[in-house]
């Protein structure tokens, strides 16, 4: 959005603007925040645009389900909900397994404006909510902002925060995701958790301790909180930064907090339990020693007090630490959960979880995907941290750990280049700051005319706005140095414009697709829009009965759910890995030994995703691999990896694919009667290559449906008496004889009469035949 | 050693002397929920945590009870104007007041 472009150079001048008058630098604050929101706002809204106002992809679907379900009957019932159309047989206890934030929030919306008689249906807030909560994302960076360094780079921190694609990448309209609402809670917990170290009132640290419960009701990434803190705590303990305001603002943090965090149900006992929250309570107990020894050193200076302290401070962190790994030991604290260990081992999911590690999104990031996300703020942000460094106090410590943090944990998991994302705008817009602070610093006076009008031509195009900035220079041209800095001002404004239209482009790109309806492009530029998904699912919840149990990879569970409104065996909350594995196994066994998990787990369709006929490349083939791994992590007997591979360690599916490869359900299933996609009918345009197994019949189910492009392909189980029946010819058929016409027929005739096909009897005889009278009802035999 | 046991009765009548009244009567607050606290993990080690978020939420409410008392008494102290700048003792006072009335209503909430 070119709005946000022109927005940031307004905040070059602002230090001018703050020594004169208060009210301009408000009103420039106001402005420049309200149209980082707006142009936030915009920018997140291709996805509308383009195609409807929808929910995306596959996790969003289940947050609307249940909001919608919330929303119909009631807080209460929510949290009580069994969802028996999930994880069939199991079936799935929806209140304690949830984050709730995401659903309170946007019901509480609903309610709001149908209290003040707004009917908006609740589709809609679903899909707006990220874009709207990305404006209070950037109000609640600038605070935190402003408290680090200054408010002009407050200014820069919430303009680049508002567009960068590393943030709108989760929360473009329609991806109703607790990420959406999550950065937000975020900013503000670190926010008001450096307004209470900085001010050391219980006040606001009770404040923290409530945005914290509102993060943990929103996001698992909660645990990033509650360790980060406590390690900001520590480093100051040893940097040998205790103050009592520290004292303050921890301990009541921590306790109101571990208070409040266990009130969500699927949180539960484990801030307590498990060790990703002990470090929390180390520190807690750390302090509450330290604490207690500065007391009773203020009571008596002259002492020898320092050694104690410091003896008295190493033997307590010593003991705290013995105390967490003996009761680890014994089992009262859960040790770290498989999930953390693969933050730590990048290896370890690979081996011991495929089901985390065949996500795309906990790949290991690379280089690319960095520039990608932030664009020039990767190459910018570590001048913030090095001058943060540089003038250190308590808060800075705060971001260059938080920076630290966030930069690992980025390269290690794709997904969590989210969490990197604010820290680099925050770093970014404070080193954007000190630039501008210098190349603007003699042109004060002169700057603060033009100023007011600038707020106002907001709005124009972004080179306007640049020209007007620079305009106001040439004066100046007295002073020394001045090409220097004109020319580092401009290279930077238009590093900035540059990293505008990049946020622009790879959120319209790469992050507006809603993934259920695809769009593609023909060769003059027209759109073709494939709905496959929909109409399949469509299909299913018009076609298929009330209870029909429908079997896919755990991907597609909760579209089915959401959209087919349709029982599901596995879904995208992988809660239970050796369900998944069995339906895993079903997909990569043969027909008959996968007729036998199916009839075991009451199938009654099987819903497979096949890309090839349109060079759709995540479909099921190419997920595959994944499937296999599953399962053979939990049946190692029946399912081996390599004899999908050809000899070579290949993964194909022509003539020279593997035997069993070519005979497994998921195979079979993508293949059948295919002869779409290409110039030799049947050729596979994803894989490139023509399927080695064609022409094949299936006897353990039958084709149920295949969508327009063949995307989504749904078969039906047969049932034990519908296959492997012998022929019999067409001449030694007998019909039985069950229905009441036929048997009163046989006694009328006599029994021991067979009644075949020839024309006589077929006639038919009526006993008692009524006798019919002109203009009289035909009675009734007696 | 025995440099400690000559160092607590000095302590104590550091104590007795230098404290204000007002500190006083906080620290014999804090005093006693000490005692809650003990009574509270004696029973837990004696009869069992058996319904445990009431376990949980009483013995939460008495440490952050005495946490809070700390801080009240941290800002009440005349002797760290200079740490809590900008906060009044009656500000102290209110944000305790808050605090507890946060902390109890979720108290009441998980005690079950």
């Amino acid at each position: 959005m070119p709005a946000t472009a022109a927005g940031k150079p307004v905040n070059g001048p602002n230090k001018g603007l703050f020594q004169n008058t208060a009210g301009f630098s408000t009103l420039i604050t106001v402005t420049v925040l309200t149209l980082a929101w707006l142009a936030g706002f915009a920018s997140r809204l291709f996805a509308v645009i383009r195609f409807e106002s929808i929910i995306h992809e596959f996790d969003p679907w289940f947050n609307y389900r249940s909001t919608a379900y919330m929303v119909q009957h009631g807080f209460y019932n929510f949290l009580n909900w069994f969802d028996e159309r999930a994880w069939y047989p199991l079936g799935r206890i929806v209140g304690g397994t949830v984050y709730p934030g995401l659903m309170i929030t946007s019901g509480t919306i609903h309610w709001i404006l149908h209290t003040l008689n707004i009917p908006i249906h609740i589709r809609d807030i679903c899909v707006f909510l990220a874009p709207v909560f990305s404006g209070l994302t950037a109000i609640a960076t600038y605070l935190l902002t402003s408290e680090l360094w200054s408010r002009g780079a407050g200014l820069f921190a919430a303009c680049f925060i508002a567009i960068v694609p590393g943030y709108s990448s989760r929360s473009v309209a329609g991806s109703y995701d607790n990420e959406g609402i999550a950065i937000f809670a975020l900013q503000f917990t670190y926010y008001l958790w450096l307004r209470s170290v900085k001010s050391g009132s219980v006040s606001w640290s009770i404040c923290t301790a409530l945005s914290y419960f509102y993060m943990v009701s929103a996001w698992g990434g909660y645990v990033f909180i509650i360790n980060l803190i406590p390690l900001h705590v520590f480093v100051l303990l040893i940097m040998g930064r205790f103050s009592q305001r520290l004292f303050v603002s921890y301990t009541v943090f921590y306790i109101i907090g571990l208070l409040l965090s266990m009130q969500i149900p699927f949180v539960g006992f484990q801030p307590i339990r498990t060790s990703e929250h002990m470090a929390a309570s180390g520190v807690f107990a750390l302090l509450m020693a330290i604490g207690a020894m500065k007391y009773l050193h203020s009571l008596n200076p002259k002492g020898q007090w320092k050694q104690l302290l410091i003896v008295g401070g190493l033997t307590a962190a010593a003991l705290v630490f013995i105390m967490v790994v003996f009761l680890t030991y014994m089992g009262v604290i859960a040790p770290w959960s498989g999930r953390f260990y693969s933050l730590w081992d990048t290896g370890y999911a690979k081996i011991h979880i495929p089901i985390i590690a065949s996500v795309s999104e906990h790949q290991p990031t690379t280089w690319s995907s960095f520039f990608f996300d932030l664009h020039v703020l990767v190459c910018t942000f570590p001048v913030g941290l090095w001058y943060c460094i540089k003038n250190i106090n308590d808060e800075r410590v705060f971001v260059a750990l938080y920076a630290l943090s966030a930069v690992y944990f980025a390269g290690v998991m794709v997904r969590l280049m989210l969490t990197l994302t604010p820290v680099v705008c925050i770093l970014a817009g404070i080193a954007f700051s000190i630039l501008l602070d210098l190349v603007l610093k003699e042109d004060e006076v002169i700057m603060t005319q033009p100023e007011p009008e600038e707020s106002k031509n907001l709005y124009d195009k972004a080179g306007k706005v640049k020209k007007r900035t620079q305009e106001p220079l040439p004066p100046a041209d007295a002073v020394l140095g001045m090409n220097v800095r004109s020319g580092t001002l401009i290279a930077f404004m238009i590093l900035l414009m540059l990293f505008s239209v990049h946020c622009t482009w790879a959120t319209s790109n790469a992050y507006s697709s809603p993934s259920i309806v695809l769009a593609s492009y023909g060769n003059d530029g027209s759109r073709k829009i494939l709905d496959d998904f929909r109409e399949a699912y469509g299909w299913l919840s018009q076609n298929t009965a009330e209870d029909a149990r429908i079997m896919s990879w755990w991907d597609y569970g909760y579209q089915i759910a959401g959209m087919g409104n349709r029982t599901t065996l596995v879904d995208n909350n992988t809660w239970n890995n050796s369900h998944i594995a069995l339906v895993g196994k079903a997909m990569a066994s043969n027909e008959s030994a996968a007729y036998e998990i199916m009839s075991m787990l009451d199938v009654d369709y099987v819903l497979v995703i096949f890309g090839g006929a349109i060079g759709y490349s995540g479909d099921d083939i190419n997920k595959f691999i994944w499937m296999v791994r599953i399962a053979e992590g939990e049946h190692p007997r029946d399912i081996h990896e390599a004899d999908y591979f050809t000899e070579r360690g290949e993964y194909r599916i022509d003539s020279e694919a593997s035997k069993t490869m070519l005979n497994c359900l998921m195979y079979k299933l993508s293949y059948y009667r295919y002869d779409s996609g290409g110039s030799p009918p049947g050729y596979d345009r994803t894989r490139g290559s023509l399927p080695g197994n064609r022409g094949f019949k299936l006897t353990y189910l039958e084709e149920a449906y295949t969508s327009e492009h063949w995307l989504v392909r749904i078969y039906r189980v047969k049932k034990p008496d519908e296959f492997n029946r012998p022929r019999i010819p067409l001449a030694k058929r007998t019909i039985p004889t069950s229905n009441a016409v036929s048997k009163k027929f046989t006694s009328g005739l006599g029994s021991g009469v067979q009644y075949d096909t020839t024309s006589k009897r077929r006639k038919g005889l009526l006993k008692n035949k009524p006798t019919i009278v002109k203009g009289k009802k035909v009675g009734r035999l007696e | 050693m025995s440099s400690l046991t000559s160092v607590i009765p000095k302590l104590y009548q550091e104590y007795t002397t230098k404290t204000s009244k007002k500190l006083k009567i906080i620290d014999a607050y804090l005093f006693y929920i000490f005692l809650t606290a003990v009574i509270q993990f004696v029973y837990c080690c004696l009869v069992g945590t058996f319904p445990f978020n009431s376990f949980l939420s009483g013995f939460i409410s008495t440490v952050s009870s005495f946490v809070l008392g700390v801080c009240l008494r941290l800002q009440v102290n005349p002797e760290n104007k200079n740490e809590f700048q900008g906060l009044s003792a009656e500000r102290g006072f209110a944000d305790f007041i808050f605090a507890h009335l946060v902390l109890h209503i979720v108290v009441i909430n998980f005690i079950g």
